[in-house]
């Protein structure tokens, strides 16, 4: 029985010929609505962010079609390389690190700041994806392939957990689950580990939180929970931000309309809480054609990690495609007040370079992994065969 | 192998679709989320996000003025050129202070007024950093607005009393209102918490207040959210209602120069209109600066007031109550012939001194007047005449005519602290000391000595009454609709034979005042009565240690001099009172008081056109 083997092309024009235009379309929108929503909170301005963003915009999505022409062999080889510096940049980080904030999150490199957390987020995904695609099928489940990935996703979230960054940690712990679970992990060890956990969560509800979290930790879930607990005012900006979104209304107040963010109440505009300003002034309508359009891109995604025949494709794009989606729900979800106070931006659309630079180069990642969907690297692969 | 394969895509796939399940659930979860606030909780929202958006800036009103009788302002407002502190973060301040001190000193002391005042003050509240700057200033801080954040400079407005102290106390003058103000009209708390703002304390100003207020209104602001205003909507904002003009009878003219002619005297005087009772001029001297008092008088300018012993705060025309002395024998005069208890003709014999039980009434004259009659006694002031008649009459007749004449009644004149003063009755006597009503009190009463008291308001309706023959009861207030008095209930043949007497005080060559030469006006005749009020009696030791009369005792020992007096004599228009506190009779009086009666008769008020309650020129409002 002949064997008909799906062709990956290899050079220049058949590559291009293969791009997944919808994702691109879907991610210029959402880089549109940024800029556009950048120059309405500057005050009807390009400075001081819509320009940047919009040149930053166009490097990223050059880069990622960039990215998006190497073969999986490249990036299989490259996985771990850049894994490994980048938890050496996090070191670094920790040592010679900028401080904005009370976060010590930022490496100064002259014309910009590199933000490596942002960096880890990609190159975990990469490494993981490598990992589980060297790694025969039946220890997958065994303890010897745990333990790795393990401490794959910890050394990276050690180091960011102290800078002080609980969001990233929890996005990247996150990940690595989603990547643990998708390679294959029995429901069983599922179910087990789900169970270790209840039995925590009620621990912790016993023993109570108080014993475990800082003072000001506490302060934040209390006036999460209880709105009129407010001694510090904590829930000033989560206030605003609700009113921000709320007062849209269904249509908005129109653009460049917005008066909270216009009028200084809003907090923090063009970056975590642009999409309250974007709610104010094109209100619900403009908020759910976001989320569809995210939406779009998720679907999107998934079908081509369907449809990649080799493991270390499969996992890296649902890796890439489940942190972005966790980057949207928790910033949508933090800004509407479903979630308490974390410190995550809205891909594409906050002002903010390495996360521009990042998510881009994963949407690169995820139009090479669709190009190159047919390719089969086998086990071990490295750059030189 | 194959088997396997497929096998492991079918796990990834149905793996891959349950993750995109949860997140599909997720992101419904969010749609829901902001269906919520933006579609069915959107109203609640907008309604926040307005109130963060929109401040109502309180406006207060234009305080109305107070004009005289020919529309001359004597309480006025001019522009006070100010700075003010923005509402804003408290550790804002100090910022915005040393910014603004590179145009304008601000010393420790105010800085430390304005970090209290903001701690108390609402968050909406502006605070005034330092009021009534000089135009430089000024200018500079405007033309620097910009840089200077947090602070903004105002025109707001300030009270002036262009006459300062000639109308100092009936006019009064407005401050600040203190805690108990505010506490005493809670529904007007924003508008008196206003910086500058500003209410009546005494005289016209606080008993006119809700007048000259006028009601605060509302300016629509666009703000920041650090309480900077980027915008103003006056089409969506409600005007404030101007506070009305205030007419009064008084006439500045006649007023400044009665302030100026009874000069440093503790003296005071009253000018009315003898037929409608209007006021034409109403003074006490010292008096007070009652621009002192608008921005707060310090501790030394109000101890200088406080402890002078011709007490400038003290209104005296109203306030104060002296015997009417010799001046209530027109009264007495006018019982005797309304009661028929004399003749005119009859004459009593003066010899200086009356006995009466084992005491001495003596005449002023010691060496007594002769035989005196009716004319003759009201024109030398002669009280033996008045003893005799005073008993034939009876303290009932006495007190029930001084009632007539306004002689204990409380005038209601549209300014706090009028005085009752006192018309004795044995009744009164008798509730009050528990002492029976003696005919020596009678005498005493028949020379408006003894316990009578009365204020010179109430000296000068007793003289209106007399030269009209009218009940007129003194106003402050211009009124158009104000109904003529009715009559003295006096025959008129009883008051023509008083006032002949009188003019004969002035006129005649016996007359008590026949040395001041008449009124001074061709053609124009005055009448008048002298009056001394006692404040200590010489005793007999005295006159023998040399003490002869009244300059030789310290100033506050001397008799208190009256004099009162109308014009023209013929067709009395014009009353005028003096008393002059310590002035050691009523030659102190004399004089300061026809001054001022012929310049009210040389001027004639009452005669011009005067203004009601007109268009204001300036505002177009209602005054």
């Amino acid at each position: 029985m002949a064997v008909f083997r799906e062709t990956v092309p290899r050079d220049l024009p058949g590559k291009l010929m293969e791009l997944n235009w919808n994702i691109v379309l879907l991610l210029v929108l959402l880089g549109t609505v940024g800029v556009a929503m950048l120059y309405s909170v500057g005050g009807a301005s390009w400075s001081p962010w819509a320009a940047n963003h919009a040149m930053r915009l166009g490097v990223g999505f050059a880069g990622m079609l960039v990215v998006a022409m190497f073969p999986p062999r490249f990036w299989m080889g490259m996985a771990y390389p850049i894994y490994t510096a980048t938890l050496l940049l996090l070191v670094l980080v920790e040592v010679i690190g900028v401080e904005i904030n009370g976060a010590q999150r930022w490496i100064d490199l002259g014309p910009m700041r590199l933000q490596p957390s942002e960096v880890m987020k990609v190159a975990l995904v990469l490494a993981l994806a490598r990992f589980y695609h060297d790694l025969p099928r039946e220890k997958v489940t065994a303890p010897s392939g745990l333990i790795v990935p393990m401490m794959m996703i910890g050394a990276p979230a050690a180091l960011i957990i102290g800078q002080p960054d609980l969001g990233t940690t929890l996005l990247l712990a996150a990940t690595g689950v989603a990547i643990i679970f998708m390679a294959g992990l029995s429901w069983w060890f599922i179910l087990a580990v789900a169970g270790l956990g209840l039995v925590a969560v009620i621990g912790v509800s016993i023993y109570g939180l108080e014993n475990i979290l800082a003072e000001y930790q506490m302060d934040r879930v209390r006036a999460y929970m209880d709105p009129d607990f407010d001694p510090l005012d904590i829930n000033y900006h989560p206030n605003q931000a609700v009113i921000t979104l709320g007062s849209g209304g269904l249509t908005g107040k129109g653009f460049l309309e917005g008066t909270q963010s216009k009028l200084g109440f809003l907090p923090e505009m063009e970056t975590d809480y642009i999409f309250t300003a974007f709610g104010e002034e094109f209100g619900f309508v403009g908020g759910i054609t976001v989320l569809a359009i995210n939406a779009l891109v998720m679907a999107q995604a998934v079908g081509i990690a369907i449809t990649c025949k080799s493991t270390f494709l499969r996992l890296t794009v649902m890796g890439l495609i489940a942190t972005y989606a966790l980057y949207v729900f928790i910033n949508i979800a933090m800004v509407s007040r479903l979630l308490p106070v974390v410190g995550v931006p809205l891909p594409l659309i906050s002002y903010g370079g390495t996360v521009v630079l990042s998510v881009l180069g994963a949407f690169g990642l995820i139009l090479g992994a669709h190009i190159h969907r047919n390719a089969e690297p086998p086990k071990g692969a490295g750059l030189f065969g | 192998m194959r088997a396997d394969r497929q096998e492991e895509e079918l796990k990834f796939t149905r793996r891959a679709l349950l993750l995109s399940g949860v997140g599909g659930l997720a992101f419904t979860v969010l749609g829901a989320r902001l269906y919520a606030l933006q579609v069915l909780e959107t109203e609640r929202y907008q309604l926040l996000s307005e109130d963060n958006q929109f401040n109502y800036q309180l406006v207060p009103p234009s305080r109305g003025r107070i004009l005289d009788r020919f529309g001359t302002a004597v309480a006025d407002n001019r522009d006070n050129y100010r700075v003010l502190l923005v509402p804003g973060r408290r550790g804002d301040v100090d910022p915005a202070l040393d910014r603004l001190s590179e145009y304008m000193p601000i010393s420790d002391a105010r800085r430390r007024r304005i970090h209290r005042q903001r701690d108390s003050a609402q968050s909406y509240e502006e605070v005034v950093i330092a009021n009534d700057l000089d135009w430089q200033t000024f200018s500079a801080i405007n033309l620097n607005a910009p840089t200077l954040q947090g602070v903004r400079p105002d025109v707001g407005e300030l009270r002036s009393y262009p006459y300062g102290e000639a109308f100092a106390h009936i006019v009064g003058y407005v401050q600040t209102p203190n805690r108990e103000d505010v506490a005493n009209e809670p529904d007007a708390e924003r508008l008196l918490l206003h910086p500058g703002f500003r209410i009546g304390k005494t005289g016209v100003e606080t008993s006119r207040e809700q007048l000259l207020r006028g009601a605060a209104g509302a300016l629509k602001t666009e703000v920041t959210a650090g309480g900077r205003i980027v915008r103003e909507l006056p089409d969506q904002s409600v005007e404030p209602t101007q506070g009305q003009d205030i007419v009064l009878t008084l006439d500045a003219d006649i007023q400044t120069y009665a302030s100026a002619r009874l000069g440093n005297e503790s003296a005071s005087a009253v000018v009315m209109d003898v037929n409608t009772g209007e006021l034409i001029a109403m003074v006490s001297t010292p008096s007070f600066d009652p621009n002192l008092f608008v921005g707060g008088i310090s501790t030394t300018d109000y101890a200088g007031y406080r402890d002078n012993d011709r007490r400038p705060l003290f209104h005296k025309s109203i306030q104060g109550t002296y015997p009417p002395g010799s001046t209530f024998k027109a009264v007495v005069a006018a019982a005797a012939l309304e009661h028929d208890v004399i003749d005119p003709s009859e004459t009593i014999n003066c010899t200086g001194v009356t006995r009466l039980g084992d005491r001495d009434f003596h005449c002023w004259r010691r060496e007594g007047h002769g035989r005196v009659d009716m004319h003759e006694a009201i024109k030398t002031s002669c009280d033996t005449y008045f003893y005799e008649i005073a008993d034939r009459l009876g303290i009932d007749r006495i007190h029930e005519m001084a009632d007539r004449f306004g002689i204990g009644q409380q005038f209601e004149l549209g300014i706090s602290g009028v005085a009752r003063g006192l018309n004795p009755s044995p009744q009164w006597l008798r509730a009050n000391r528990n002492e029976p009503w003696t005919t020596g009190r009678t005498y005493n009463t028949g020379i408006g000595q003894g316990f009578m008291l009365a204020s010179p308001l109430q000296i000068a309706v007793m003289t209106a009454r007399v030269a009209s023959g009218r009940s007129v009861v003194p106003t402050l207030y211009r009124n158009a609709m104000a109904p003529p008095a009715p009559y003295v209930d006096v025959s008129e043949a009883a008051l023509e034979r008083v006032r002949f007497g009188l003019r004969g005080v002035v006129h005649e060559r016996t007359g008590t005042s026949f040395s001041l030469g008449g009124l001074g006006i061709d053609g124009v005749e005055m009448a008048g009565k002298t009056g001394t009020a006692q404040v200590f009696s010489i005793t007999t030791a005295e006159r023998e240690a040399g003490v002869r009369d009244q300059e030789d005792l310290p100033w506050r020992l001397r008799n208190h001099g009256l004099f009162m007096c109308y014009a023209p004599a013929d067709n009395p228009k014009y009353a005028c009172v003096v008393v002059v506190e310590h002035g050691g009779g009523s030659s102190a009086a004399t004089r300061p008081a026809r001054d001022i009666l012929r310049r009210t008769v040389a001027r004639d008020p009452s005669s011009r056109p005067g203004v009601f309650a007109s268009l204001n020129p300036q505002t177009g409002r209602d005054a």
